[in-house]
C-alpha cells in the first residue's frame, strides 16, 4: 500500500489500518500514516477521497470502525475532541470554527474548566509570546464577526498554539486565501515545523502539496494510494512531484490535468452587449461589504471572470445583479433593457439566471425531491403546472429528460436532493439555470467543493453555455479556473472592481499583482 | 459521497408527506402510529393505577361516551368542527414554517365577532346570506388581528412566536372587553353577548344533534390539503416554510406569501371560533376561552401535517375529550387527565420516530 | 379619585406590582439561560406548574416555606430534565416536546391535586416578611419595596448574579457559545451536550422556584392552571431582553405594575374590566417591537439540536 513501512519509534501520532464506514460507502479504507514532529505532511486528494473523515477521526469527532491509532507510539482511542487537545493534537477546520459574537479573547478562552474565572492576563501575555514568534498580529479585542477569513485562520492557528499542540492539522486552509495569504501561510508553517511541531495539511491542490510539503500521502477513494517520504520529496523537483502525485491520482495522465487549458471561444466584437452594469452600488451591511462603481459588459458568447478573495463583495454582486439584495445605485441592462427595478423572477424570466455557490444553503430545498427542484424557479408555469395545480406526469417527464441530458446520478427522481452528492446537487443546478432561455448567466464558485470530474464537466458546461451565445459573468477564488475559461477577468477588491485584464499570456501575473493591490 | 450533504436527523421529518409513499409506506407509518398510542395507553393507565382509578374501566367508559353510545359520538363529531377548522389553519402555518402560536386569540375574536354580528344580520337578511356574512365578519376579523404579526415577520424579521402569543393574551382580553362593554345583551345578568336563536344557527345533519359544522370543517381541511400538496402555491408555502432562503432565491415573493399564510391561519381559526359559536354555542359569555388551539397543536403535529391523519387525530382529540368530560362526571377523574393523555402519546410518539429513524439509519450501515 | 393617590394605596399597588413580577422574572431569567444556550424552552409553563404544585405541597406538609421553595425547585427541575434528555440529549423537535410538556403539567398537577386535595384548596399561613431596617421606613417606597419575603431580596439579586456569570465566567462564554455556534464550542473540548443541559436544568430550577413563589407567596395556595401563561411571559421577556438580565427585571416590572393593577383597580371600585389593564403591558410590548423590532435578533443556532459532524 505505502511506500514505507510506518516505524512507530519517532511518530506522534500514527494510524494503523484505519477504517471508517458510513451508510452506503467506506469513508477511509484501512489507511496507515505516521505523522512526525518538524514535518508537514501533505494529505493530498479530491472531494470524498476521505480527508475529511480522517481528520474527524483524528480530532475526536468520530471514532474508527477498525484499526488504531497509536499517540507516541502507545494505541490511544480519542473519544472526543477535548481528550484529542489535551493528547496535543490542534485542529484549524476548514470551516472557521470561532463563535462569531464573542471577542478573539474569549474564542481562546472557550474549553476551560467552566468554574473558573477566564484567565485573561495569562492568555494575553501567551499570545503576545506566541505572535512574536510567530510574526503575526492577532486584535484580542476585536469581535470575530469584525475579522476577515484569514484574519480568523491565524486566531485558530494561535488557538493550537495556546493550547501547547504538538500536532496542527490544517484542513482546506488555503481555499479562503489570496496568493500573497497562501505564500505567508506556507511560511508560517516551515517556522511552525521549525520550532518541531508536527503538521498535517490537508488540501486538493498539488501545487501547494509540492510547495509547503515534506512528505505527501495521496488518497483516492478512501484510500491511500501513495506515499512520497522526505528522502525522496527533496530529491525531485517541483514538477517531478507533480507528474508524480498526478500517476498516482489519476492513473496514466502525466501532466497537470487542470492545466490543460481550453481553446477559448471567439467574442464578436461588434456584438451589443448582452449584460450592462453601470455605476452599480450596494450599500453595506452588518456582515456584508457594500459595493461601490461596479461597471462592466458582456457581450454574448463571452465570458468574464471576477476574481478576488473570498468576501470583498462577489457574492453581494451576484445577489444584486439577480435581484436578491437591493441596488442602492446605478443601471443593470439585459439585452438593452433596465432591469434594476425588477424583482428575482421578473428578471429570470427575461433571462438572467444566477447559479448560486450556495447549493444546499440557498440553492435546493434539502428535503425535496429532485424532481421538484428542477423547477423551484419556475413554481406555477406552464406546462408544469395548470390553473396551479401541480401536473405531476409533466414534470417527472422533463425532470427525466433533464436527469439523463446532465448525467445527474441519483436513485430516483424522488429522492430528496440533500441526499445527492454536491457534483450531482451542482448538475441540478446546472440543469435548472442553463434551461431554455437563458441569456446571461451567473456562476458563483460554480467548482467550489467539487471533485476533478465534476469540476472538469462543470466548466465543461459553462464553456458550452458562451459557445451558445449567452454572456456569463463567472466569480471564482480559483485563479487557474478563470484562466482557463474567460475570455477577460475582472478583479474585486473591498467592493469594486480595481482592474479588467484580457486574458492572454501574461494575464496571470497582471491578475495576481491587481489582487494583492499592485497595478496590473 | 454524501457524508457533506446528507441531512441532519432531525431536519427531515417536517416535510415528510412530499414524496408519496406506497402502500407499504402507509401500513408502517400506520403502526408507528398506532402503536405508540397504545404504549401511551398504557403508561397513562399506570398513571391512574398510581391515582386509585382502575384504568379498564376509566379506558372502557371513555369510549363508551366518546364513541359508542349515539349521543357521545354525536356530541363528539360537533366537537369535531371548531378543530378541524383550527387544524387545517395550522397546517397552512406549519408547513410554511411559521409558528403561529395565536390560535387562541384569533378563535375567540372570531367567535365574538360572529356572536355580534350573526343577530345582527338575521334580522335584515334571509338566515342563510346572513351566517355567510357572520362567518365572513369573522374570518376577517382574525385575519385582520393576525396582521400585526405577519408585517412583523415578514419586514422586519421578528419572531413570530413572541408576536403571535402576545397577540393571543391580548385577543383573549380584547374578547372579554367586547363581550363585557361593546356587545354585553342588556337582557341578561351574566355578560353574554345576544343569543342566536336556536332555528338560526347551522342546519344539523339529518336527524341528529350532529352540527353541520362538520362537514364544514372537513371541507376546510381536505381543501387546505389539497392546495398544499397538489397546488403551484401550496408548493410556493412549503418551499418558504423548508428554506427560506431558497424562496428568496427562487424569486418568490416571500413577504406577501408570509402574510398571506398568516390571513389563511388566523381566518381559518376565525372561521372556527364561528362555527362554534353559529353552530353550536349561540352565543359567547364572558372569560370564555376553551382553549382549543393550544390542544390542536399536538394533533397536527402527530398528523405530520397531513391533513387527512389530522382529521383521525382531531377526532381522537374529540373522543377523547367528550368522554372526558363524562368521566369527569361519573369516575371523578378530572378531565384533565386528557392533557396528560395527549402529552404522553406526543412524547411516545416523537420517540418512536427517533428510534426507527437510529433504526433506518444503523441497518443502512 | 382621591383613593387612587393616597400613600396606602400607592404603596399597595407597587407590592402588589412586586409580588406579580417575581415569578415572572424567575421564568424569563430561566427561559433566558435556555435560549442563551440555544434552547427554546416552551416546556416552561409546565416546568412552573410542577413547582407550583410540588411547592405548595412541600410547604403545606412540612410547614416551612423553604422546604416548599426546595420542593418547587425539584419540580421544575424534574420536567426539565425529561426536555433535556429529549431535545437536547437526543434531540427531538424543541417545540413538540415543549408543548407536550406543557399540556401534561397542567393535567397532571390538576389531576394530582384534584386527588390529594379533592375539591378543597387548603391555604397556607401568610409568609413573613423580611423588613429591611431603615428603608422600609420611606413613606410609600418603604412597605411597597422593603417589606417582602426575603425570596424576594434574593430573586433580584440574581439578575446581577446571572449577568456577572454570562459577562465574566467561563461558563457564560460557554452558554454563549453553544448558543451561537455550538461547533466552535464542541471543538474547544466543551460537551455542548452537557453545557445545555445545565442550562435546561437552571432553567427548571428557575421556573420551579417561580412557580413555588406563585403558590406560596402570591396566592398561598395551588388552583390547576395557577400560571395562568406566566411561563409563556417568561419566553416573551426573554426573547425581548436578549441576553440581558436587567432587561428581564425591567419587564417583568412592568407587567407586574399592571397585573397589580388589575387588582388595586378591583378594590378601589373602579368600573374598568380588568381585562382592559391587563391588556396594556402587551400592547406596550407590541408597540415596542413595532418600533424597533428589526434589532431582535436570537441566537444562531436556537431551536436546532446538536449532532456532532453535521453541519
Amino acid at each position: 500500500m505505502s511506500n514505507t513501512t510506518p516505524s512507530p519509534v519517532g511518530d506522534i501520532v500514527a494510524l494503523e489500518g484505519v477504517t471508517k464506514r458510513f451508510p452506503g460507502i467506506v469513508a477511509n479504507d484501512s489507511i496507515d500514516l505516521s505523522i512526525r514532529p518538524g514535518e508537514v505532511h501533505v494529505l493530498l486528494g479530491e472531494n470524498g477521497a476521505g480527508k475529511s473523515t480522517l481528520i474527524g477521526m483524528l480530532s475526536g469527532l468520530q471514532q474508527p470502525d477498525e484499526g488504531r491509532i497509536l499517540v507516541d507510539g502507545k494505541p490511544t482511542p480519542i473519544t472526543s475532541p477535548r481528550q484529542a487537545l489535551a493528547l496535543g493534537i490542534g485542529t484549524v477546520f476548514q470551516h472557521m470554527m470561532l463563535v462569531p459574537t464573542l471577542t478573539v479573547a474569549e474564542n481562546l478562552l472557550l474549553g476551560g474548566p467552566w468554574w473558573q474565572r477566564p484567565r485573561t492576563e495569562e492568555l494575553e501575555a501567551r499570545v503576545a509570546e506566541i505572535s512574536k514568534s510567530l510574526g503575526i498580529v492577532v486584535k484580542l479585542h476585536a469581535r470575530v464577526s469584525e475579522l476577515s477569513l484569514g484574519e480568523q485562520q491565524q486566531v485558530e492557528i494561535v488557538r493550537a498554539m495556546v493550547r501547547n499542540s504538538r500536532l496542527l492539522i490544517l484542513d482546506e486552509s488555503t481555499s479562503m486565501l489570496t496568493p500573497q495569504g497562501i505564500e505567508e501561510l506556507g511560511a508560517l508553517m516551515r517556522r511552525l515545523v521549525e520550532q518541531g511541531l508536527a503538521i498535517v495539511f490537508i488540501t486538493h491542490k498539488l501545487k501547494e502539496a509540492a510547495a509547503f510539503g515534506d512528505r505527501i500521502s495521496v488518497l483516492k477513494l478512501g484510500r491511500k494510494v501513495g506515499e512520497i517520504p522526505p528522502e525522496r520529496f527533496r530529491a525531485l523537483g517541483e514538477q517531478e512531484i507533480i507528474s508524480e502525485i498526478v500517476e498516482l491520482m489519476f492513473g496514466k495522465r502525466k501532466d497537470d490535468p487542470e492545466a490543460a487549458e481550453r481553446p477559448l471561444g471567439s467574442v464578436r466584437a461588434e456584438a451589443a452587449p448582452l449584460l450592462q452594469v453601470a455605476d452599480l452600488e450596494v450599500a453595506a451591511t452588518e456582515n456584508a461589504p457594500g459595493l461601490s462603481a461596479i461597471s462592466f459588459d458582456i457581450r454574448p458568447g463571452e465570458i468574464l471572470g471576477i476574481a478576488g478573495i473570498d468576501g470583498n463583495g462577489q457574492k453581494q454582486l451576484a445577489e444584486a445583479l439577480a435581484g436578491q439584495r437591493a441596488a442602492t445605485g446605478g443601471s443593470v441592462r439585459l439585452a438593452g433593457a433596465a432591469i434594476e427595478t425588477l424583482s428575482v423572477s421578473e428578471r429570470s424570466r427575461l433571462g438572467l439566471r444566477y447559479l448560486t455557490d450556495d447549493r444546499l444553503g440557498e440553492g435546493t430545498v434539502g428535503t425535496f425531491p429532485v424532481s421538484i427542484n428542477f423547477f423551484l424557479k419556475q413554481v406555477g408555469a406552464a406546462p408544469f403546472w395548470r390553473n396551479g395545480v401541480e401536473q405531476r406526469t409533466e414534470i417527472d417527464r422533463r425532470a427525466g429528460e433533464l436527469v439523463r441530458e446532465y448525467d445527474v446520478r441519483t436513485p430516483s427522481l424522488k429522492t430528496p436532493v440533500a441526499r445527492l452528492s454536491g457534483g450531482n446537487i451542482q448538475k441540478v443546478l446546472l440543469a435548472r439555470e442553463l434551461a431554455e432561455g437563458a441569456k446571461v448567466v451567473i456562476f458563483n464558485k460554480p467548482t467550489y467543493g467539487l471533485d476533478l470530474a465534476n469540476t472538469l464537466a462543470s466548466r465543461q458546461r459553462i464553456g458550452d453555455a458562451a459557445q451558445r451565445g449567452l454572456a456569463v459573468l463567472l466569480i471564482s477564488t480559483d485563479l487557474e479556473e478563470l484562466l482557463s475559461i474567460c475570455n477577460r477577468i475582472a478583479v474585486m477588491a473591498n467592493g469594486s472592481l480595481v482592474g479588467t485584464v484580457a486574458n492572454a499570456e501574461d494575464a496571470r501575473t497582471r491578475v495576481g499583482r491587481l489582487m494583492i493591490g499592485l497595478a496590473a | 459521497m454524501s457524508i457533506d450533504t446528507a441531512p441532519s436527523a432531525g431536519a427531515t421529518a417536517l416535510d415528510a408527506t412530499s414524496n408519496v409513499g406506497t402502500r407499504r409506506d402507509m401500513l408502517r407509518r400506520l403502526m408507528m402510529t398506532v402503536g405508540p398510542i397504545l404504549v401511551a395507553l398504557v403508561l397513562a393507565g399506570c398513571i391512574l393505577l398510581v391515582v386509585g382509578v382502575d384504568p379498564l374501566a376509566y379506558y372502557g367508559y371513555v369510549l363508551e361516551k366518546g364513541l359508542l353510545s349515539p349521543l357521545g359520538i354525536q356530541q363528539t363529531l360537533t366537537r369535531m368542527a371548531p378543530l378541524l377548522f383550527l387544524a387545517a389553519g395550522l397546517i397552512v402555518a406549519f408547513r410554511a414554517g411559521m409558528w403561529n402560536l395565536g390560535g387562541d386569540g384569533q378563535f375567540l375574536l372570531g367567535a365574538v365577532t360572529a356572536a355580534a354580528s350573526a343577530p345582527f344580520f338575521v334580522e335584515i337578511m334571509p338566515a342563510w346570506l346572513a351566517l355567510f356574512c357572520a362567518f365572513l365578519a369573522a374570518t376577517l376579523v382574525a385575519m385582520i388581528w393576525s396582521l400585526v404579526p405577519a408585517l412583523l415577520r415578514a419586514y422586519q424579521g421578528v419572531n413570530e412566536i413572541i408576536t403571535t402569543l402576545m397577540m393571543t393574551f391580548l385577543g383573549t382580553s380584547l374578547a372579554n372587553v367586547l363581550v363585557k362593554l361593546v356587545f354585553r345583551d342588556p337582557g341578561t345578568t351574566v355578560p353574554q353577548t345576544r343569543t342566536l336563536p336556536v332555528e338560526d344557527r347551522l342546519p344539523r345533519l339529518f336527524d341528529t344533534t350532529i352540527t353541520s359544522g362538520l362537514v364544514l370543517g372537513l371541507a376546510a381541511i381536505i381543501i387546505v390539503h389539497l392546495v398544499m400538496t397538489r397546488t403551484a402555491f401550496g408548493l410556493k408555502l412549503r418551499v418558504v416554510g423548508a428554506n427560506p432562503r431558497a424562496a428568496v432565491h427562487a424569486g418568490l415573493g416571500v413577504p406577501g406569501l408570509t402574510i398571506a399564510v398568516f390571513a389563511i391561519s388566523a381566518g381559518l381559526a376565525g372561521l372556527a371560533g364561528a362555527v362554534d359559536i353559529i353552530g353550536v354555542q349561540g352565543n359567547v359569555r364572558a372569560d370564555w376561552n376553551p382553549a382549543y388551539g393550544l390542544a390542536v397543536i399536538p394533533a397536527v403535529f402527530l398528523a405530520r401535517m397531513n391533513g387527512f391523519a389530522a382529521i383521525g387525530f382531531v377526532f381522537l382529540l374529540s373522543v377523547l375529550s367528550i368522554g372526558g368530560e363524562s368521566a369527569a362526571r361519573r369516575l371523578g377523574v378530572p378531565n384533565h387527565f386528557t392533557l396528560v393523555l395527549v402529552s404522553i402519546v406526543l412524547i411516545v410518539l416523537a420517540l418512536a420516530e427517533y428510534v426507527d429513524h437510529r433504526y433506518n439509519q444503523s441497518r443502512k450501515a | 379619585m382621591t383613593g387612587l393617590l393616597s400613600e396606602v394605596f400607592l404603596s399597595a399597588l407597587l407590592f402588589g406590582a412586586v409580588t406579580a413580577a417575581i415569578p415572572l422574572l424567575l421564568a424569563g431569567l430561566g427561559e433566558q439561560m435556555s435560549e442563551k444556550a440555544g434552547v427554546l424552552n416552551i416546556g416552561i409553563e409546565g416546568m412552573m406548574l410542577a413547582g407550583a404544585y410540588l411547592g405548595f405541597v412541600g410547604a403545606f406538609y412540612s410547614g416551612s416555606l423553604w422546604l416548599g421553595f426546595l420542593t418547587g425547585v425539584a419540580g421544575g427541575m424534574a420536567v426539565a430534565l425529561v426536555m433535556a434528555l429529549l431535545c437536547v440529549r437526543i434531540g427531538l423537535n424543541q417545540i413538540v416536546i415543549g408543548i407536550a410538556l406543557t399540556l401534561g403539567l397542567e393535567g397532571l398537577t390538576a389531576l394530582l391535586h384534584h386527588f390529594q386535595f379533592s375539591r378543597s384548596y387548603p391555604r397556607l399561613p401568610a409568609p413573613n416578611p423580611t423588613v429591611i431596617p431603615t428603608l422600609a421606613d420611606i413613606p410609600v417606597i418603604g412597605p411597597a419595596f422593603f417589606k417582602h419575603h426575603l425570596i424576594v431580596y434574593l430573586a433580584v439579586a440574581l439578575v446581577f448574579a446571572m449577568r456577572y456569570l454570562y459577562r465574566r465566567t467561563q461558563l457564560g462564554l460557554n452558554l454563549q457559545a453553544a448558543g451561537d455556534k455550538p461547533a466552535a464550542l464542541d471543538v474547544a473540548g466543551i460537551d455542548v451536550v452537557k453545557t445545555r443541559t445545565i442550562a435546561v436544568l437552571s432553567t427548571g430550577a428557575l421556573a420551579g422556584l417561580g412557580g413555588a413563589y406563585l403558590a406560596n407567596v402570591g396566592a398561598g395556595l395551588f388552583i390547576p392552571f395557577i400560571t395562568n401563561g406566566a411561563g409563556f411571559l417568561g419566553i416573551v421577556l426573554a426573547m425581548l431582553a436578549r441576553g440581558r438580565p436587567v432587561w428581564v427585571l425591567f419587564g417583568a416590572l412592568l407587567f407586574g405594575v399592571c397585573l397589580s393593577l388589575t387588582t388595586a383597580m378591583q378594590v378601589a371600585g373602579i368600573n374598568i374590566p380588568t381585562d382592559v389593564i391587563q391588556m396594556l403591558p402587551f400592547l406596550a410590548v407590541m408597540i415596542m417591537l413595532v418600533l424597533f423590532g428589526r434589532r431582535a435578533s436570537l441566537p444562531a443556532a436556537l431551536g436546532i439540536p446538536y449532532e456532532r459532524g453535521a453541519r
